[in-house]
């Protein structure tokens, strides 16, 4: 067995739920003839028809609230968003309506949201973005951003398994950039743990999606040039998020930061941190750091681009900063 | 029709040629024509029971034993009630907050709305949702939420499980003047209609959303013409004849159980309280109420209708009548010795795995989480 894409990994969790379970079938714009605009779901509707793969209009609240209704009846459908961006047009559907139901109504909603998710690619302001920060904050969702594609295939058919609605955000950047070999047989990774990406025991990255790549990139040069041996932690999962994977790491190294591609204000660094106050506080022997985007929409031109998002370099300075604190 | 200002000119309206393809002119009434007298009699005590139920709520609501605010349907009884009664049991609606006559006929109890209402322990919702907001699969209604239109396309994808699934299963959904202004309406029907879904969509226009008449929610003429613009069939009917009601319902049902698609059903009738209990009417036309509650009443154009036609005598009505009060009486004590909830109840529920969520450590009164959790388990220390 020879490695696949991030993408390849996707689809064929896609491929091998809507095989497994009837009840699966996926909806989104473009995705039949086309294939979605990424290619994604390539060849699901020559092998399950227009009934499991259906292409819709251009309305995400429609594609939500009816995966919504469907899932209900026990179908577990998923719902593509062409870019994780439209998704606010669906925030009510998801936020109100979605999350609210098992608690208000006893209804379940078993079913995926995924889309092609953050920058890094020159996509400007609204095909890069990372919302996910967004629902951190609604309790009755889950959230998921896997950043290898061993975690992308097994995470998804987690997510198409789970008894909730689960947010799956798919990074562009990392599309056809990572290959993993798939893991024989069936392949679920459970929702809710984190992952060890580094060993180390200086210091502690918590990162999750396309910086973790950016964190063990930096991770190694910081011990080429600095001796120091640097952790890196793999949120894979944002909500329900793996408190004891953080409290771990903090208390091997006692140096944390926190970088993710999000901007900072309001980011799910922040709630990490007040995590990590809450139960560790006495063990850390520097303040907790966060390296994120800067505040703004994402622009278009590289220059801006790269300067906006946090790249190897800031990992590396705050890293020694810690080190050295 | 002797009430010019009116927002709605009934006769004007009703005269309008049906938009789409609403398949043959209705002449007569094919569908209540086949309903028996028993059935009739049902319809009647539905109507009754909403209106008697509504009232006791109303005195409930002044001894502040409903704790939130109140909705009325009074004067859109014969829409609800019709409409639901369209339906078979297999099939599903999701009613608005003037459709609690549409969730009785669907077999919700005057207790369970009662229980709601003053927020009880036991109720549907546990406490967790307001008034009639709830719902039950196995007799098939779904709560609505507050954000009106959202509905429609959850309803929707509710409908493309049955279809998918090859079900013989109707869905109909509720959509009150104003929400066919939101985008999720929009969403929803025309995904119905490119889907051809077995969807009824009932437009109840009541001539005001909350104090905004119909004339500065819409510059269309009707609402039932909006279906010709998704390309689904478009029909109206006097929502305050319960017979004309259920015949048009049963007509678009139909349809969606055939494979015919989704029909948008516009009813016309007239809200004659306010938004909820709390709302005075001030931007009502003075006499606009008292024409509809002296000419124009659903029960009292039916219970004319059923001594007209059926022979239905004034006792069999009173009997009904009693029936019922002794009903909600039963039902108001039973539900006044209803529990309040338990705080803890709410942590429940929120996922399916894991089912509960822990208390903050903190919290005051929540004696169990104090001792348990009187400090985080690492608060402070150096164990590890």
């Amino acid at each position: 067995m020879g490695e696949i894409t991030y993408l390849e990994a996707i689809r064929e969790a896609l491929f091998e739920e809507m095989e497994r379970d009837a009840n699966v079938f996926c909806l989104g714009q473009d995705i039949g003839a086309f294939g979605g605009a990424f290619k994604v779901t390539e060849g699901l509707l020559a092998k399950y028809g227009e009934q499991r793969v259906i292409d819709t209009p251009i309305s995400e609240a429609a594609i939500i609230g009816a995966a919504a209704g469907a899932s209900h009846m026990g179908m577990r459908p998923v719902a593509e968003l062409q870019f994780i961006d439209f998704i606010s047009c669906g925030y009510d559907m998801l936020t109100n309506y979605i999350a609210t139901a098992r608690y208000r109504a006893f209804l379940p909603c078993p079913m995926v949201v995924r889309g092609p998710s953050g920058g890094y690619v020159r996509g400007g302001p609204f095909h890069s973005q990372n919302p996910e920060a967004a629902f951190l904050h609604t309790p009755g969702l889950k959230i998921v951003y896997p950043a290898t594609a061993a975690d992308a295939k097994g995470l998804m058919k987690a997510a198409i398994r789970d008894d909730d609605c689960v947010l799956f955000f798919e990074h562009k950047y990392l599309y056809r950039r990572v290959k993993d070999v798939m893991p024989a047989g069936d392949h679920v990774v459970p929702i809710g743990k984190a992952r060890v990406a580094r060993e180390g025991t200086d210091v502690s990255i918590i990162t999750y999606a396309a910086t973790v790549w950016k964190a063990l990139e930096a991770a190694e040069q910081l011990e080429r040039e600095d001796g120091l041996s640097v952790e890196v932690i793999d949120l894979r999962t944002l909500l329900p998020m793996d408190d004891e994977a953080i409290v771990a790491t903090v208390k091997k190294t006692n140096r944390v930061m926190i970088v993710h591609e999000d901007t900072r204000t309001g980011g799910i660094a922040g709630e990490i941190t007040a995590r990590i106050n809450e139960t560790c506080f006495e063990w850390l022997d520097a303040p907790v750091l966060r390296v994120t985007a800067h505040d703004v929409p994402l622009p278009y031109s590289p220059p801006l681009e790269d300067f906006v998002l946090p790249q190897v370099r800031d990992i590396v300075a705050v890293a020694r900063h810690l080190a050295r604190y | 029709m002797e009430f010019p200002a009116h927002p709605l000119d009934l006769d004007a309206m009703l005269s309008r040629p049906q938009s789409g393809d609403p398949g043959p002119p209705r002449l007569a009434r094919p569908h209540a024509d086949r309903l028996s007298r028993e059935q009739r009699l049902a319809l009647y005590r539905h109507m009754r029971m909403t209106r008697t139920l509504e009232e006791r709520l109303v005195a409930l609501y002044r001894q502040t034993k409903v704790v939130g605010g109140l909705f009325r349907s009074l004067g859109q009884e014969a829409d609800a009630v019709g409409s639901a009664f369209a339906l078979e049991r297999r099939d599903i609606m999701s009613p608005l907050i003037r459709n609690m006559g549409s969730m009785l006929v669907k077999g919700a109890t005057p207790l369970e709305i009662l229980r709601q209402y003053m927020a009880k322990g036991d109720s549907p919702t546990r406490g967790r949702e307001l008034n009639i907001h709830f719902g039950d699969l196995v007799r098939g209604f779904v709560g609505q939420i507050s954000h009106l239109g959202d509905m429609i396309p959850v309803m929707a994808g509710i409908a493309l499980s049955f279809k998918m699934r090859q079900e013989d299963r109707v869905v109909l959904v509720y959509i009150g003047d104003g929400a066919t202004s939101t985008g999720a309406f929009h969403e929803g029907v025309n995904f119905a209609a490119v889907q051809q879904l077995p969807l009824v969509v009932i437009v109840e226009n009541n001539g005001y959303a909350y104090s905004t008449p119909t004339g500065k929610q819409t510059a269309a003429n009707s609402f039932m013409d909006k279906a010709l613009g998704y390309g689904m069939a478009g029909v109206q009917a006097d929502g305050n004849d319960v017979l004309a009601v259920y015949d048009v319902t049963r007509a678009a049902v139909d349809r969606a159980r055939a494979g015919g698609g989704p029909t948008l059903v516009e009813l016309i009738t007239y809200r004659r309280k306010g938004h909820a209990e709390h709302d005075n009417q001030s931007y009502v036309p003075t006499g606009e109420i008292e024409w509809w509650a002296s000419t124009n009443d659903p029960i009292d154009r039916f219970v004319a209708w059923l001594g007209e036609h059926d022979g239905v005598t004034a006792e069999e009505l009173a009997a009904i009548d009693a029936s019922v009060s002794e009903e909600i009486d039963a039902a108001t004590d039973e539900a006044e010795l209803s529990p309040m909830p338990e705080p803890l109840d709410a942590l429940v529920g929120i996922y399916g795995v894991p089912p509960t969520l822990d208390p903050h450590w903190y919290r005051e009164g929540v004696r169990t989480a104090v001792e348990q959790h009187e400090r985080p388990a690492s608060w402070g220390t150096h164990d590890g």
